[in-house]
């Protein structure tokens, strides 16, 4: 049965349609990704599923519960980690879960149970009294996560998690969220970062301009919507061979001075390249990336 | 979508975490904050009070620092119910975000809203007691039963004047906006309003003015009381305040909903 379920959702601002007709549903124990560029319309999609904005149409059912008009009640058994940083300055790391918790009106002897256990799942536990302001911005995103599960929730919502944080603390931020989902738990999140879509999600989205344009886990996705193999030609020189290489390859686009082969068999283009002394190549298998590129579009999407 | 925004505030007691939050950042820095608060009011109501009640004979039949501290009980009341919600309800709305975090656990908006309402009604609170407290250490009350009437009107105050406040915090871009109601309201009332000298010495259209703002009534209601009266017209000048704490209380959460939730 189906935790969350949406169907024909529509958002419009003034004149524009920010989603335009979306269905969507996840099932209990998975984790979900909704994939798109910026302005896609992830984040007000969560908005709607979380109850805080109302759809202009379309159902939804979280929980078994009606949304947005049973919202409130869902939200008890929901944990939300958003975009933005909205930690409470003026408190400690562990006064932060427990002024959280007493939003769930949950007991002060639960919250005393749970605290110290979120600590060490956030690797905090030697922060306890530390005042937020103190910490990096892994352990900011680290803290929110914890804070998410202070009423145990069943469906975890992640906006963009890992946004802004250096590599070493991304992973220490999947290691987490991998725990959770090992543990049973739900989880949805968007992100615009393709590895961690593909590390995490059993199931993907990709949205655009307020629509799903594809569907299915990261490995159909990649076998469905592109080629194996890709081989990016750059440096001087790199245009002049791309006859060579559209006749060579699948598929190929140009980016500026950049050759994007997309190949099947590669084999006939590497052996031409391998010929070309002046030219700097790099094959790869293809990845989620290239699969999202190729779905929506190489231009810039924050103008 | 403009209907349910315009629909009436929801009243519950879900805002009492949100209450207890603000109390809590609040303890940690209570010092600092209650000698904020009542220096200015103080040295405002000591000074002038003796500094220029020494030059005048008695206004309205009373010492002049007795005739001004009951114009100071509300004016600090109103000032720090209008600080709170101004530049910490928007630090808490717009800067930091605690509002959106509260507003993802099983809260709504309408009780975000009126945990901070009452939150800035219980620190103006904390202004006016202060202020009535030096005024019974100098004993300038008529009546100090009398004068413990004080408590729920100045409550009742505290919640006008935050309620105003949050309409202020619901459209403001910035902090700097928040200058435009102290120009343009704040400041014009404190001197409109009876606090330093009685109304009836402006001209008459600025009497008339005077009689529709919030801050006289509130005047009008703590006066008598101080000097040991039961105040005249009490029933229509808490309509009054009760009426302007009510709209902008309305029109505040009509204003945070287009805000927030879109």
């Amino acid at each position: 049965m189906a935790l969350l379920a949406a169907q024909g959702l529509v958002k419009r601002y003034g004149g524009s349609e920010v989603v335009r007709g979306l269905d969507l549903s996840i099932e209990t124990g998975e984790c979900l990704g909704l994939l798109g560029p910026n302005g896609a319309g992830k984040t007000t999609t969560l908005k709607m599923l979380l109850g805080l904005i109302e759809p202009d149409a379309g159902t939804i059912e979280c929980l078994g519960l009606p949304v947005p008009q049973a919202a409130r009640e869902a939200r008890v058994r929901i944990g939300v980690v958003p975009q933005m940083d909205s930690l409470d300055p003026d408190f400690s790391v562990a006064e932060n879960l427990q002024v959280y918790g007493r939003y769930f009106r949950l007991p002060e002897s639960v919250l005393q149970d749970r605290i110290p256990s979120l600590l060490d799942f956030a690797g905090l536990a030697s922060r306890a009294a530390n005042k937020v302001t103190t910490l990096s911005g892994g352990m900011k995103r680290r803290l929110t996560l914890a804070r998410a599960l202070i009423n145990d929730p069943d469906l975890i919502v992640l906006d963009e998690p890992t946004t802004g944080l250096d590599p070493q603390a991304r992973h220490v931020m999947w290691q987490g969220l991998r725990s959770l989902i090992a543990q049973g738990k739900t989880v949805l999140l968007t992100t615009h970062f393709m590895d961690e879509a593909e590390r995490l999600a059993d199931r993907l989205i990709v949205i655009d301009h307020g629509i799903k344009i594809a569907e299915g886990s990261p490995r159909e996705m990649i076998a469905q919507y592109i080629e194996p193999h890709v081989i990016e030609v750059f440096g001087e020189g790199a245009l002049a061979w791309k006859a060579e290489g559209l006749r060579l390859c699948t598929r190929l686009e140009t980016v500026g001075e950049t050759l994007f082969c997309y190949a099947v068999d590669e084999a006939p283009a590497l052996d031409s390249l391998k010929a070309q002394t002046g030219l700097r190549y790099l094959h790869r298998p293809s990845s989620l990336e290239d699969v999202f590129l190729k779905l929506t579009g190489r231009e810039l999407r924050d103008q | 979508m403009i209907r349910a925004h315009l629909a009436p505030p929801r009243l519950s007691l879900r805002f009492i975490p949100v209450w207890r939050r603000n109390f809590l950042v609040w303890k940690k820095l209570a010092i600092p904050s209650i000698l904020g608060n009542l220096a200015d009011p103080m040295l405002y109501m000591l000074g002038l009070g003796y500094g220029l009640g020494s030059l005048l004979p008695q206004v309205n039949g009373v010492a002049y620092i007795t005739f001004l501290a009951a114009g100071t009980v509300c004016y600090s009341t109103m000032n720090s119910a209008t600080f709170e919600v101004l530049y910490s309800g928007f630090s808490r709305m717009h800067v930091q975000r605690t509002w959106e975090a509260i507003m993802n656990a099983p809260l709504l908006l309408d009780d975000v809203m009126l945990g901070e309402l009452a939150w800035g009604a219980s620190k103006s609170l904390l202004s006016g007691v202060a202020i009535l407290t030096v005024i019974w250490t100098l004993r300038l009350q008529a009546s100090f039963w009398m004068s413990l009437w004080v408590f729920p009107v100045v409550i009742l105050i505290g919640l006008t004047f935050s309620a105003m406040g949050l309409v202020m915090t619901a459209l403001s871009p910035s902090y700097d906006f928040f200058l435009y109601y102290f120009t343009l309201a704040v400041t014009p009332m404190v001197l409109l309003c009876g606090v330093f000298y009685p109304v009836s010495q402006l001209p008459g259209f600025l009497q008339a003015v005077s009689g529709w703002l919030p801050l006289t009534h509130a005047i009008d209601l703590v006066r008598p009381l101080i000097l040991g009266r039961l105040p005249a017209q009490a029933i229509a000048h808490l309509l009054a305040l009760a009426a302007w704490g009510s709209t902008s209380y309305w029109i505040a959460v009509t204003l945070t909903r287009r805000r927030l939730l879109k």
